[in-house]
């Protein structure tokens, strides 16, 4: 067990911090610290140019094999990218669905021709992608998804229809990855297809969610006899589940140590009012901060374990990542609760008419859906109680 | 960067779990509690003559087997779990390490050779007023006064909680020139612990897995060679040891957590109601669900600061510091420390009282052993500063220091 990076990886580290502080310049000064979780509506294009600015630098997918345009950086390079991209307060990625989850998608289960076609653009910051998850009646119980897939023959194409929410980016998007049933006839996760669709045609109409913070990061989409081509279906109708939570897997990865950092950020700052404002003398909020400070940085050592371990070779994940998503985002929502606690009645007074939220106040709002998306608390539970201590699965419903 | 154990690693810690696991059973444990020091001297005997255990972070030069912290840590969340009723914790992680921190060549030489044979010490620092507050557990708990006369040092004072006083045979005591106060004018000993001077009253114990005694020290007359370093001017080494000593204490809090767990799923798993194992109600599992992860939070805390503590012995050795994120993070002893300590100490009662909770009435019972990590896990809690004293001291570095801390 040891804490130290090798000497190249300081020199990569190095080399990371000083190529963001020379681009994180001039247009891009503005994106400092901004798109963010609750601040993902905020300059859209000029994250884009941001994305391609990264490209440009061979800075986009990082740990994506050489063959397909990476840079098939280590485990150690990865979480120094990551670690020094937040601490730059370089902006939130609007590329990460294409980068972490569609492209891993392809590079494990896809076709040659799928590689071919769709990874140059996530590769080079142009092309975003967006999830096609969940569903009105498909939340926690993700199998249950009704949208239909249809093969057409005489067109030769997939037809889709149903619906989809809580859709990040879609508004932005290029692409969707989108769960489907290919057989009607078909229960749960039996009969799923997993499909790669083109966002730009008219059979899908998206309208935008208003939420709690007042802003639209998350969508609805709607399929209307949308189309996608014979070969965009990765593997073969029916396994479309075993593809959807192989993709589940590449969510835990590296970027959580980036996803720290951010939280590093907040909790700085709500540090930093506490000493302006006084809450510092408070005991039962130099409490909470402290166990703030403390959990975020066990939350770290837990990265680096889970990092470290064995991990996913044999398919199986260590406890230590099976806890990760509970305790992120338990920790993350009592932060947001803190932040305003500190603020005290300060914590009410807006920065601008009609609702523009402080990036704290933002956080606070946003926060609440940590603990909802992605398998809400409950469903982590159920899954570490069954998964991790192999306690019995619910009695199903006749 | 590698934060797994090694294949090494792991075979000590399998090690000492298959071993407890036979020789730390139930029976073993409250034989261990009712008898007269509070532990079975020939299981003692062989920890230290046949597998040596007690020699494990002790330089090889000092008779030890030379490996570090880590191996440490691993072994005491095994002792946490089978909840092991021996001097190892006072002797070791108190007394061993006061003398790798504070001894001068002679005294590592002379004493560490001693524990390497078996021979048992603790630390004795803390008067009554470390319960005070609510408990406060720095070197400002010293009260026992030293004054220098010619060619020896009197001591005088009342030491408290001092973990397995009445059993140890040597004494590592803290004392304070008279009219100072917090970590200065502060003065380490070492002495026998059986002599005209030093009275000795073993304090019955709510946990009786570990003893604690009162030590009462009047005119007692120590020669100049018993001083660990220089008269005065111990007070920074007395809190690195206390620091090395909590992060032992918390690792043993979480092997604690994790036995809490496994008990209360397999009590659970077996416990039939309503037609169905009580462990497949969802009010269950997401206890047990919630239990795990403090374990395995409180795991990841426990092992970073044992790499950090042996940063630090390395960095006292004058060997070299490794680096994090271009840093070496010997200097971050108090602040992991006070992490893992304030985590791990909320973890192992959350989950003893949990653990209490899922067994249901015979959870309440003598003949059940939840009511034992119950009452260790509080114990541990209180010892060296609970969650909210070491939070404090995080909030000190956080919020009270001139300049914003470089987290």
């Amino acid at each position: 067990m040891k804490l130290s990076f090798s000497d190249q990886d300081e020199l990569f580290r190095k080399e990371v911090a000083a190529w963001l502080t020379t681009n994180l310049s001039g247009e891009f000064t503005k994106l400092r610290f901004r798109g963010g979780p609750g601040d993902e509506h905020m300059f859209p294009e000029e994250r884009k140019h941001w994305e391609q600015k990264l490209a440009e630098g061979g800075w986009t997918c990082i740990g994506w094999p050489k063959e397909y345009g990476g840079r098939g950086c280590t485990i150690e390079k990865q979480v120094i990218f990551f670690e020094e991209y937040a601490r730059a307060g370089a902006p939130g990625r609007v590329g990460h669905i294409g980068e972490g989850l569609a492209g891993p998608t392809l590079i494990a289960f896809g076709s040659e021709a799928q590689k071919q076609k769709y990874l140059p653009g996530i590769r080079a910051g142009k092309e975003l992608w967006c999830q096609g998850y969940s569903e009105p009646s498909a939340g926690s119980d993700l199998a249950n998804v009704k949208t239909r897939a249809r093969f057409d023959a005489e067109k030769g194409k997939w037809i889709l229809n149903g619906q989809k929410v809580w859709t990040s980016l879609a508004h932005e998007a290029d692409y969707c990855f989108v769960i489907a049933r290919t057989d009607p006839e078909s229960k749960a996760h039996k009969g799923l297809g997993f499909f790669l669709v083109n966002m730009h045609q008219p059979g899908i109409e998206v309208r935008p969610i208003q939420q709690i913070t007042g802003t639209s990061e998350f969508n609805e989409v709607f399929f209307d006899n949308a189309e996608c081509d014979a070969d965009d279906i990765v593997g073969a109708p029916g396994e479309g589940w075993k593809v959807a939570m192989g993709l589940l897997g590449f969510e835990r990865g590296v970027s959580t140590l980036g996803q720290q950092m951010q939280f590093q950020n907040e909790l700085n700052e709500i540090i930093r009012i506490a000493r302006e404002n006084g809450a510092s003398k408070n005991p039962v909020l130099r409490q909470r901060i402290a166990k703030a400070h403390a959990e975020l940085k066990i939350m770290r050592y837990n990265s680096m374990r889970m990092l470290s371990g064995s991990a996913w070779s044999d398919g199986s994940l260590q406890k230590e990542a099976l806890i990760y998503k509970l305790f992120w985002a338990s920790w993350h929502r009592e932060l947001g609760e803190l932040a305003m606690d500190v603020l005290g009645p300060e914590c009410e007074i807006l920065e601008a008419a009609p609702y523009q939220l402080s990036r704290l106040q933002a956080m606070y709002l946003f926060v609440r859906s940590d603990t909802i998306y992605g398998g809400t608390n409950e469903i982590q539970r159920n899954i570490i109680a069954e998964r991790g201590l192999g306690m019995p699965k619910e009695a199903k419903v006749q | 960067m590698e934060f797994a154990f090694t294949d090494e690693q792991k075979m000590i810690r399998d090690t000492v779990e298959s071993f407890l696991a036979e020789n730390s059973t139930s029976a073993a444990v409250r034989s261990a509690m009712e008898s007269a020091q509070g532990f079975d001297p020939a299981l003692w005997n062989t920890l230290c003559n046949d597998l040596y255990w007690q020699g494990t972070h002790i330089p090889v030069e000092y008779g030890g087997l030379g490996l570090g912290y880590v191996e440490l840590v691993a072994m005491l969340e095994q002792m946490g779990r089978f909840l092991l009723c021996s001097p190892f914790y006072s002797t070791v992680c108190l007394a061993a390490n006061a003398l790798l921190v504070a001894g001068d060549s002679y005294q590592k030489t002379d004493y560490l050779a001693k524990i390497c044979e078996g021979e048992t010490a603790t630390l004795a620092w803390a008067s009554r007023s470390a319960a005070q507050a609510g408990g406060r557990w720095d070197a400002s708990a010293v009260e026992a006064t030293v004054v220098r006369h010619d060619e020896q040092f009197q001591l005088n004072g009342r030491y408290r909680y001092v973990t397995d006083g009445a059993s140890a045979d040597w004494l590592v005591l803290a004392a304070r020139t008279p009219n100072t106060t917090g970590n200065s004018g502060i003065s380490l000993f070492i002495v026998a612990a059986d002599q005209a001077g030093i009275q000795r009253n073993a304090l019955p114990t709510m946990d009786q897995t570990r003893r604690q005694a009162e030590i009462i020290v009047e005119n007692l007359n120590v020669p100049i060679a018993a001083l660990m370093g220089r008269f005065g001017e111990a007070g920074g080494a007395l809190e690195t040891v206390l620091d090395l000593a909590t992060i032992a204490l918390a690792a043993e809090q979480m092997g604690g957590a994790q036995q809490c767990l496994d008990m209360a799923v397999a009590y659970t798993k077996e416990r039939v109601q309503f037609g169905r194992s009580i462990a497949s109600f969802q009010a269950i599992k997401h206890m047990a669900a919630d239990m795990m992860t403090r374990v395995e939070v409180a795991r990841s805390g426990v092992y970073y600061a044992a790499c950090v503590a042996q940063e630090k012995l390395d960095a006292l050795n004058g060997l070299h510091a490794t680096l994090v994120g271009g840093v070496s993070s010997a200097g971050e002893l108090p602040e992991a420390a006070s992490i893992a300590k304030s985590y791990c100490s909320d973890a192992y009662f959350r989950n003893a009282a949990d653990a209490l909770q899922m067994h249901g009435g015979v959870g309440f019972t003598w003949e059940y052993d939840v009511h034992l990590h119950f009452k260790r896990a509080k114990a541990t809690e209180h010892f060296l500063g609970n969650a909210a004293w070491h939070r404090e001291r995080l909030a000190q570095l956080l919020l009270d220091a001139d300049q914003e801390s470089s987290l």
